[in-house]
């Protein structure tokens, strides 16, 4: 059954229906229709719901209620997601499963609340201090943000990672016919032995991210990183549209890939061989699938809402097998197909 | 790690034993110092309630962080501050079990100001001990929020000047002042008589949560040696001739 | 008054006095026995004087002390 939905609001409903049962926010625009909707919806599901002093708070509930065993997530906006980066940190360091959301606004500073993209080294490059990584998946659709929201959960519990839902304020105010996924039944949702639920007939739980011998730490970080390589290996998601004869390839993500999509179908009219590649997992990032298609496709154009960040990982992935030409806009001014379609001309000549 | 078993000697009664919601490890405070009276009573009063199959314990970061590894019962590591706040994720998202808070001066009254503030404003249903020894122990000796006006810290090397740094901050006198919390009370542990009066504010605190009457603080105010450069006993008279000044003892708010 | 009896537990204990000072009979001492720790660790020094009251138990910070009774001979059981 299809349903108008907003972004927002079709991620709110995604992490309900994926069995969220505590989420914790704090208020910022461009993600107010988030809280809003989970405010309404959550306790009728017998969930939690609760607005903290701040987004430092709000992730260090979301680390208790996921120690606590339950399904949790918190969203929040560029600035908020800064002030929860040590909270994600420590996340990451005690392998407690969480989704957070970042509808991503200009930056830096307090910027605005137009749509950009400018936290993807936050999101993919680990904001926080140590090494570790999230699972960061970044919707381009109303659609796909929902379906996003409830693989993060399953893909959070599964490798006991944190995932992050990468959108931003376009997409999250947008609204879209959404054909909203089946709830998951609670029995379906992995159990817990490590979570704090009272040491009754079983040893003390810690849930912990500390630990003073380096070289017991080393072990502890060396199986994080193992996990990290089998989620590199496993969960890589992409999509490509028109590559297979492309002369150049738009390279693009979220609001931005949605774009692409229609300057291939423009470029296509006036002859021009365009195709797009849109990473959906931005870490793990497709490098594999990249570095295939700089084998046969002379330019790959990155185009971002930013001054150049996924556009590191595709020279990486591409290594001079291709011209990585790159196309950002700052201040959260969104290009238009056209403005794209120009920039593509650039590079190739029909 | 040998400990003395809870058998009695033949022809003896058991006075006092060891709580038993105490692990087997040693505690890593400094010789002497009041953290580890407070952590025996921790237990004490888990023993008491017979609770220690549902309690979740948040370790904070400073001279107790490896509280974890002191109790027989499930622990949460908290970020330096952020107590209050993974205590009430724990809770909401499971009423049932029986949480509580341990923090510093500095964890509580410094960086965890906000996320405690709010809990107790909230009302939240946990227990929360604070012990406020006016240092940065584990740290090494700096200035905390409540450190005496005048006395030395390796970062008020000539004293604390409030001129610069303010007054020793009261929280529990703060946190008296909102509807939330149920109970906000000051203690001590630097002699007995202190130390049972403590154990049963504690008891109380608890007895709180699992009655559901909301948010329990219990503050004490408690010893350095090491950083006060005195031996254990003097720490302890130190607290009663000159911490007790800034930091009078008693219940602040009862609300039956 | 039934004899009490104190039982520390010498790798607990750091030697911090707090024991001896609030001891009202002056059972206990910080022995010049080191434990592999490197403490002093504290002994009882007048065992008979002790009374039980546990007071020395009440304020080690390292939970290291035990005290016991005489359990008082039932007569005529």
């Amino acid at each position: 059954m299809r349903v108008l939905m907003r972004g927002n609001e079709a991620m709110a409903e995604g992490a309900i229906r994926a069995g969220c049962r505590c989420y914790f926010c704090y208020p910022i625009t461009p993600q107010g229709e988030l809280v809003e909707y989970m405010a309404r919806h959550l306790p009728r599901h017998g969930g939690v719901f609760l607005q903290a002093e701040s987004e430092v708070a709000a992730i260090n509930m979301v680390y208790g209620a996921a120690a606590a065993g339950v399904r949790t997530m918190t969203s929040s906006s560029s600035p908020g997601i800064s002030l929860k980066m040590e909270g994600i940190s420590y996340l990451a360091g005690a392998r407690l499963p969480a989704v957070i959301v970042n509808v991503m606004r200009a930056g830096p500073g307090l910027g605005n609340i137009a749509p950009a993209q400018g936290d993807y080294f936050q999101a993919t490059k680990g904001g926080g201090h140590g090494d570790y990584r999230l699972i960061v998946l970044a919707p381009s659709t109303v659609q796909e943000a929902a379906e996003l929201v409830m693989l993060a959960f399953d893909l959070s519990d599964r490798y006991r990672v944190p995932a992050m839902i990468l959108a931003d304020g376009m997409l999250g105010q947008m609204m879209e016919p959404v054909e909203l996924p089946e709830p998951i039944p609670p029995e379906k949702i992995p159990p817990r032995p490590w979570a704090v639920s009272g040491a009754k007939g079983r040893p003390p739980n810690v849930i912990s991210s500390f630990d003073l011998d380096p070289y017991r730490f080393r072990e502890i970080l060396r199986a994080l990183w193992d996990t990290y390589r089998e989620i590199e290996e496993k969960e890589v998601r992409w999509e490509e549209y028109a590559t297979e004869d492309a002369e150049l390839v738009l390279v693009a993500y979220g609001t931005m890939g949605r774009i692409c999509r229609t300057v291939v179908r423009r470029a296509r009219k006036e002859g021009l061989r365009v195709g797009l590649f849109r990473p959906i997992s931005l870490w793990p990032f497709p490098s594999e699938p990249l570095r295939k298609l700089a084998e046969r496709v002379p330019v790959l154009l990155t185009v971002e809402l930013s001054a150049g960040q996924m556009w590191e990982d595709v020279r990486l992935a591409v290594e001079g097998r291709a011209k990585t030409p790159f196309y950002g806009e700052l201040g959260g001014v969104v290009p238009t197909p056209d403005e794209v379609l120009r920039e593509v001309k650039k590079h190739v000549h029909s | 790690m040998s400990t003395v078993e809870a058998k009695a000697p033949a022809g003896f009664a058991p006075v006092y034993t060891r709580p038993k919601s105490l692990s087997a490890a040693r505690f890593t405070y400094c010789p002497g110092c009041h953290h580890g009276i407070i952590t025996r009573l921790l237990a004490e009063a888990i023993d008491e309630l017979g609770i220690v199959e549902r309690t979740v314990g948040i370790a904070p970061v400073g001279c107790a962080v490896f509280l974890y590894e002191f109790f027989r019962c499930d622990f949460v590591q908290a970020a330096h501050g952020r107590a209050c706040a993974v205590a009430t994720g724990i809770k909401r998202a499971n009423p049932d079990l029986i949480v509580f808070s341990y923090q510093g001066d500095g964890d509580l009254a410094a960086i965890g100001t906000a996320e405690t503030v709010h809990a107790a404003n909230r009302g939240e249903n946990i227990t929360v001990i604070f012990v406020n020894n006016q240092i940065y122990g584990m740290t090494g000796g700096e200035m905390a929020p409540t450190t005496l006006p005048g006395m030395r810290t390796v970062t008020t090397p000539e004293g604390r000047d409030v001129r610069t740094t303010g007054y020793p901050l009261r929280m529990s006198e703060m946190l008296a002042q909102l509807e939330g919390p149920a109970y906000i009370t000051r203690q001590a542990v630097f002699d007995v008589r202190h130390v049972q009066m403590a154990r049963k504010a504690i008891i109380k605190a608890f007895q709180n949560q699992i009655e559901g009457k909301g948010f329990s603080l219990v503050e004490i105010v408690a010893a350095c040696p090491t950083n006060l450069r005195l031996s254990p006993p003097e720490a302890g008279r130190w607290v009663a001739e000159q911490a007790l000044k800034y930091f009078p003892l008693g219940d602040l708010k009862v609300r039956e | 008054m039934p004899k009490g009896l104190v039982v520390i537990d010498k790798e607990r204990c750091k030697g911090c006095g707090l024991c001896v000072s609030v001891c009202p009979f002056g059972v206990l001492t910080i022995t010049r026995e080191l434990n592999r720790f490197g403490y002093n660790v504290a002994g009882v020094s007048a065992p008979e004087k002790c009374t039980g009251c546990a007071m020395c138990a009440q304020m080690c910070p390292d939970a290291a002390i035990e005290v016991y009774r005489e359990a008082k001979v039932k007569e005529g059981v």
